[in-house]
């Protein structure tokens, strides 16, 4: 610490370069703030964090404005707390009062500071905003009426995630947020990753529902409705229950979904196991035959439509397997649906994930066949909540039951798929499998595990060195690429998510999820994989029938029915 | 060469900063920012698309449409203020159903609200193609603007 500042008539150690908030949020004085997110340049734009500086007798921006020696600070005063609820006053004049309607009600900023800035009255009263919704998008749907300006998805989507398909647009009391030529979402270089929704702090940016399709396919008795979860769903979804972060729900989701109306209950790390078993089977079958490398994994769709629109050029690198979602959706649509005496027709497939570009997956046309989508709606986590209080599922009081089998038996290394890194750990382990015969002495890859923006190791296989890298979050993404632009050969294979820490910081999780949420999710992955018994996906029994009684082997001709996918350029505005 | 490509090249080894003069240049040429125009120099300066538009639509200066056969500025300067012209603007963009700023679908009209053409002793005033129309009235603004549809005919 370098100096000390004085707030509220306390003296508190400051560094060098902090900001005031930094200091006072250190000290445990909370100041509200809407436009400003941890680690990214401070704008100041929304002065919610106002401060007084007593010396100069001016109101002052704590977010941007840099502690200052011998600096005498009010947090709370009289001036500050009126400025501050005058702020959300002239933030409420123009925004539309239809709270009750919002599927961000009780989940609010907006609505939050203006309970604690006890705003009671209408004070202001100005002119509603007017503005259409943007309904083009397969994922994500734009109110930019409820838009209170705050930027951060601005930044997000430029820093985080490296795509810019929104920005400020127009000027003073006409600014809004939006794409370039006000085009729809869908024609932006948007890669429906949700990161955006993850930051606004209104209803401006929410998912595109699929409630009413469900509901009817739950009442058509023709129909038999099923639905898989992702990986990353049981640890991720307790905050969203108001249970403690990182609690496995497993057992209770199963009941729960149960209750809801589904006839089968599947896990889709089931098909990240089948995922990995034709994954690695490529990845060696690129390796000894010289095929393109590095190969990359495409589990994600938001990083699959990075490649499509930014770099087409890694697109021959995209391994062909489908994700597990598209995997299992396929397998129900034919193995299952054969099993059971069901036209693929007959079934409606529900798939539950962390994630809002899955919806956009899920309806693109390379993952229907004969015009039949292999998976009919997708839930994120926070939809899959409201879903089950709709159904009034009590999620405290319900027995644990066990997923339906077969599709529904995991490996822990599907389970990881949840966490950055888990796809290239469970890859590993079965590619060891294959290329040595023998299984690894320490499961645990831990250079691939953990929060960093990119993981790289190299692996020793039997004499075959294996360079590997793992990235999350797409501009992270973007900078190894640049580097295999720039001709870097030693990395064979990669795994690319492009939300940060993988699927459990996905688009489509709870709503102000903490970073030690986000790690109390990831060890909770580590757990189950420390404690349960397989973790290999090649040794997941039902994997193992699923290859002797339908699929023949890995990369076999039914896998490349089934299984794999194409990839193609897109030409969207960027 | 096309004429965007034509004005980027006289920016060799250009950056961000460049950017705005880029567009100047274009719309001097061009009279107007199109979306190809715009797209390409995006391409050009590695500068998201949206970005552009954000920097383009901050400033006044920048037209998306091409400018219509007839040009029709509207004055919004104090005199013609205060003597109605904010009902002139009105009249004219329900008559011609576009917005100041846009061009009408059939490339006949454009509208543009402009600060003071320094005419304040015949306001409300109006210039088309550099005619002025004095004192106009949302009774004129009709006449004004048949006069010039059937000169187009």
């Amino acid at each position: 610490m370098d100096f000390t500042i004085n707030i509220n008539n306390k003296k508190l150690a400051a560094s060098k370069g902090e900001t005031i908030l930094e200091v006072m949020n250190r000290n445990g004085i909370k100041v509200p703030t809407l436009c400003h997110i941890k680690d990214a340049f401070p704008t100041g734009a929304c002065r919610m964090c106002v401060v007084e500086d007593e010396k100069t007798g001016k109101l002052i921006t704590s977010c941007s404005f840099p502690a200052e020696p011998d600096m005498h600070i009010q947090t709370h005063s009289a001036r500050v707390v009126e400025s501050r609820k005058t702020i959300i006053e002239l933030l409420l004049s123009n925004h539309p009062d239809d709270c009750l309607y919002c599927v961000r009600n009780k989940n609010c900023e907006l609505q939050d500071l203006s309970e604690e800035l006890h705003v009671t009255e209408r004070r202001i009263r100005g002119v509603k905003n007017k503005a259409n919704l943007d309904l083009s998008s397969a994922s994500i749907v734009r109110d930019p009426e409820k838009c209170i300006l705050c930027g951060r998805c601005v930044y997000t989507c430029e820093e985080v995630m490296g795509v810019a398909c929104i920005d400020f647009i127009n000027r003073g009391n006409k600014s809004v947020i939006g794409t370039a030529f006000h085009q729809g979402l869908n024609t932006s270089s948007c890669i429906n990753c949700g990161q955006c929704i993850m930051v606004c702090p209104t209803g401006a940016l929410t998912e595109k529902n699929h409630f009413a399709q469900i509901q009817e396919a739950l009442n058509n008795p023709k129909k038999r409705v099923v639905v898989q979860y992702a990986p990353s769903i049981t640890v991720s979804m307790a905050e969203e229950l108001g249970m403690k972060p990182g609690v496995d729900i497993n057992g209770i989701l199963n009941a729960a979904l149960r209750k809801v109306g589904f006839d089968h209950i599947f896990d889709s790390s089931f098909s990240a196991d089948l995922t990995i078993m034709e994954e690695s089977a490529e990845l060696i079958h690129r390796i000894q035959n010289g095929g393109t490398l590095p190969m990359i994994t495409s589990c994600c769709p938001g990083w699959v439509k990075y490649a499509e629109e930014f770099v087409p050029e890694f697109i021959p690198n995209l391994s062909s397997c489908k994700s597990p979602q598209q995997m299992m959706g396929a397998i129900i649509k034919s193995y299952f649906a054969d099993q059971e005496n069901l036209k693929p027709s007959d079934i409606y497939s529900v798939a539950i994930m962390p994630c809002t570009a899955k919806k956009f997956e899920a309806q693109r046309e390379e993952m229907t066949r004969e015009g039949i989508s292999d998976v009919d709606a997708v839930l994120t986590t926070r939809e899959l909540a409201k879903f089950l209080k709709l159904f009034g599922v009590d999620m405290f009081n319900i027995k644990p039951e066990l997923v339906d089998s077969p599709l529904g038996f995991r490996s822990t290394a599907g389970k990881l798929f949840g966490a950055s890194g888990g796809v290239m750990e469970a890859a590993i382990r079965t590619a060891y499998h294959s290329i040595t015969g023998k299984e690894m002495v320490d499961f645990q890859v831990s250079a691939v595990r953990g929060f960093d923006g990119r993981k790289e190791t190299k692996l020793d296989i039997d004499g075959l060195e294996l360079g590997v890298a793992v990235v999350n979050g797409m501009a992270n993404a973007i900078k190894l690429l640049d580097e295999l632009k720039g001709g870097r050969r030693d990395i064979h294979f990669i795994e690319i998510m492009a939300c940060p820490g993988g699927c459990i910081g996905g688009g489509g999780q709870h709503i102000g999820t903490s970073e030690e949420q986000l790690k109390a999710r990831m060890a909770a992955l580590y757990r189950i994989d420390e404690t349960e018994r397989i973790k290999v996906s090649h040794k997941n029994p039902e994997i193992i029938d699923l290859y002797k009684n339908f699929l023949e082997k890995p990369l076999g001709h039914k896998s490349h029915e089934l299984l794999h996918t194409t990839y193609h350029a897109r030409e969207v505005v960027k | 060469m096309n004429v965007v490509q034509n004005i980027i090249s006289k920016y060799p080894d250009c950056g961000r900063d460049s950017l705005i003069p880029i567009l100047q240049d274009i719309q001097v040429t061009e009279g107007y920012l199109s979306k190809k125009s715009i797209v390409e120099v995006g391409k050009h300066l590695d500068i998201p698309v949206s970005k552009i538009f954000g920097v383009a639509t901050f400033y006044n200066q920048f037209r998306f449409e091409p400018y219509g056969k007839y040009h029709v500025q509207v004055c919004r300067g104090t005199a013609c203020h205060v003597l109605g012209s904010s009902t002139v603007l009105q009249e004219l963009e329900k008559h011609l159903k576009v917005k100041a700023g846009q061009t009408t679908r059939d490339g006949v009209f454009s509208v543009e609200v402009v600060a003071c053409i320094g005419a304040c002793g015949l306001a409300p005033v109006i210039c088309v193609n550099g005619e002025f129309h004095a004192k106009v009235t949302s009774q004129t603004i009709k006449e004004i603007l048949d006069h010039y549809k059937n000169l187009g005919e």
